[in-house]
């Protein structure tokens, strides 16, 4: 009999090593997130998969499953607190929707919806962060970035190529790219790395591919995040 | 040289009224007058008091960006937005293949029928059904519903029907994405489009019922139509080669007040040689006009008025029918009235219900390539005759793919000199000076109504535009003083 621990009240199984969010999404549960990528050791920066194991908050993609542990996650107090974070992660970068070609396709504006934050809740900071265009085939627009480092992991332990990586730190933090000029035009990467495919927002963007999808056929058009990535479980399986 | 009444040539001394805000085209506008103590009108502006800065912050975005975010100028006809950038960034990656321009065109003419029965049935309906003295709670779709309710059904449903075209080639009904550079991003299946094909015959006999019934309402009181806001200008729009009306693609032809020919055949990608903008310090928005004539001769209008008459002929047989009673009515003399607009607008709507009825029929929507290909291009200009006029799109774009400039010249800004000499003329006619009357209030709304929707769709969608006037004496102390609120 395998071992399980409970997740709003309701029986996981789980294997050893695994963590609470990927035995629970195996198990057909979703529990949000940004930063975390099954292929990759958990990151833990987003914090969009926080749940509420006694009296702690913490992060479901960093946490080990263990026998007997309580996981809550579809509570008000745990929803209001992903709102929260994904209303700075928008109040904090330029995430201006409606003339994004990510729209229909981008995680943090699927998972807004998802959570049912339709408006900004704080003052918007609009940063200046001017785009990279230097590459021939890929766009660099930092207005989006949300720090999850999916790029950075994708391209140092996958591509082996180390072509991006956060700088500094705090409300300083940005995204930069490893050339001695700071432009991507001056590396290596190409279309088909993982890390000119991994972003879930608008920042790594293939050039003039932008709005050849028509609205109805993009990704979350069809279906809402928490039932996709399930699905996209369903299938790895 | 000024303008008659657009600079008092001694501002002291004299009473100013202010209407502020007056609706909300492209920002907000406001209109003053300036009265001696005769009461006579020494100064009148429309000014455009906001400063919206697209051509702008569109430099260093990437190129394919453009149609979508520029779109963003209007929620009224942002398709023609839309499609002019994709125009005008053709020139970048290659000509549309014929599936993408028929697509596009099919956009287009529901963006033209919709918005035109917009502004006739919701917007500017009421003024000629109620009168110009009708009372204020009048003044409104919800009234026109009551009174006539079969006029106001037919006004919803024929909307309807070219936001549906919208929605089925751009994916929603206000700011889709259908038109991309180069092409589109979708084709109709042929269940959208016998969705389409359902109702098409009823859209073009309640548009041919629409035409009579602006004749009608035109024909109660002919004096009035003839001269309300009057003024004489030259005329500018898109004319097809063989010099049909064009609303797609086409060269430039202008003419002047008597319609003597000033341009023809002009391409459009030359636009810069043949029109210039001025600045003007009261104001944000600026006053174009033909290099040729210079600042004070060469200002001119575009729209429904000019497009009707600009041309030679109009290629849908019902549309040409009602285009041959229009010219007749004024004896072949070029017609100025503003009023005039709502019957040429009707007509346009007419045209459009017979271009999207035929167009249904193309089996290139329903199958082919989508998006062109050519010659790499470092920018281009789209034109296309949006539903208030000429609308002009320019982009330059570096080797980067990043929009290194941007001009923009929209309807509106065409008809500047056109809207400032029709609120000089309606205050010339209407103001006595003594007192600020509602009437006199709602004759301004009305001819600039008559021009352009986005002015005037903040004003009858609920009935009652935001308006204070106040009439104050040579001292400054407020003699007469009116608001409304919306």
């Amino acid at each position: 009999m395998s071992k399980t621990f409970l997740l709003d009240g309701r029986p996981v199984p789980f294997e050893d090593g695994q963590s609470v969010l990927a035995a629970a999404r195996k198990a057909g549960h979703y529990i949000p997130h940004l930063c975390w990528y099954g292929h990759f050791p958990p990151h833990g920066s987003c914090k969009l998969c926080v749940v509420k194991i006694g009296a702690r908050h913490v992060s479901a993609c960093a946490t080990p499953a263990r026998e007997g542990l309580e996981a809550e996650s579809e509570i008000p107090e745990i929803l209001d607190t992903r709102r929260e974070l994904l209303a700075m992660l928008f109040a904090e970068g330029n995430h201006f929707c409606p003339s994004c070609e990510k729209s229909g396709n981008c995680q943090l504006q699927a998972l807004a919806y998802d959570l049912q934050l339709l408006a900004p809740i704080h003052n918007r900071f609009f940063p200046d962060r001017p785009v990279d265009a230097s590459h021939p085939d890929i766009l660099l627009d930092f207005n989006r970035c949300i720090f999850c480092e999916l790029c950075v992991r994708a391209s140092r332990d996958v591509d082996g190529k180390d072509i991006f990586a956060l700088s500094e730190r705090g409300i300083d933090k940005h995204l930069v790219v490893k050339a001695e000029s700071g432009r991507l035009g001056d590396t290596d990467i190409a279309l088909s790395d993982l890390a000119a495919n991994i972003c879930p927002v608008g920042v790594i963007l293939h050039k003039r591919q932008g709005f050849a999808v028509p609205i109805g056929s993009r990704i979350y058009d069809a279906a809402p995040i928490s039932e996709l990535d399930l699905a996209d479980e369903e299938a790895s399986k | 040289m000024a303008f008659d009444l657009e600079t008092a040539a001694n501002q002291q001394n004299l009473r100013r009224i202010a209407i502020d805000p007056i609706s909300r085209v492209e920002g907000h506008g406001k209109i003053t007058l300036l009265l001696g103590d005769d009461g006579r009108v020494h100064q009148a502006r429309l000014h455009i008091v906001e400063f919206r800065g697209f051509e702008k912050f569109i430099q260093g975005r990437p190129y394919w960006e453009a149609p979508v975010m520029v779109q963003r100028l209007c929620g009224i006809c942002p398709v023609s937005h839309q499609i002019a950038a994709a125009k005008a960034l053709d020139h970048v990656v290659g000509a549309p293949p014929p599936s993408a321009e028929k697509m596009r065109r099919l956009m287009h003419y529901g963006q033209i029928l919709q918005s035109h029965a917009l502004h006739f049935f919701f917007l500017s309906s009421p003024d000629l059904l109620f009168g110009f003295d009708a009372e204020v709670d009048q003044r409104n779709i919800v009234a026109v519903a009551a009174q006539y309710p079969e006029i106001a059904r037919q006004g919803i449903a024929l909307r309807k029907w070219g936001q549906e075209a919208i929605r089925l080639t751009s994916g929603k009904r206000v700011h889709g994405t259908g038109a991309i550079p180069g092409g589109i991003n979708k084709l109709l299946s042929a269940a959208e489009r016998d969705e389409l094909r359902a109702d098409a015959d009823q859209m073009v006999a309640w548009s041919r019922d629409a035409v009579e019934l602006v004749k009608k309402l035109i024909d109660a009181n002919r004096a009035q139509f003839e001269q309300f806001g009057l003024f004489r200008s030259s005329m500018m729009s898109l004319v097809r080669g063989d010099g049909a009306l064009e609303l797609y693609d086409g060269g430039l032809r202008a003419r002047g007040a008597d319609g003597a020919l000033i341009f023809d055949g002009a391409s459009d990608q030359k636009y810069d040689t043949l029109i210039r903008e001025e600045v003007k310090p009261w104001t944000y928005m600026k006053f174009p006009y033909f290099t040729q004539f210079g600042r004070d001769d060469g200002w001119y209008k575009v729209g429904p008025l000019a497009r009707v008459q600009n041309c030679d002929f109009i290629s849908t047989p019902l549309a040409e029918v009602e285009r041959r009673i229009f010219i007749e009515a004024s004896g072949g003399k070029i017609c100025h009235a503003p009023l005039a607009y709502h019957w040429t607008r009707m007509i346009e709507m007419l045209h459009a219900a017979e271009l999207i009825r035929d167009l249904l029929d193309d089996p290139d929507l329903l199958a082919g390539e989508r998006i062109g290909s050519g010659a790499r291009g470092h920018g281009g200009v789209g034109v296309i005759e949006a539903p208030r006029g000429t609308l002009i799109h320019q982009y330059e774009v570096g080797d980067d793919d990043l929009i290194t400039m941007c001009n923009l010249i929209v309807s509106t800004t065409h008809n500047n000199q056109a809207m400032n000499e029709a609120v000089r003329s309606v205050a010339r006619q209407y103001i006595d000076g003594q007192r600020v009357t509602e009437a006199l209030l709602n004759r301004i709304e009305i001819v600039i109504r008559a021009f352009d929707p986005c002015l005037s769709c903040a004003t009858h969608a609920l009935g009652k535009m935001p308006l204070i006037v106040e009439l104050l004496d040579a001292s400054g102390a407020s003699v007469d003083r009116l608001v409304r609120n919306a």
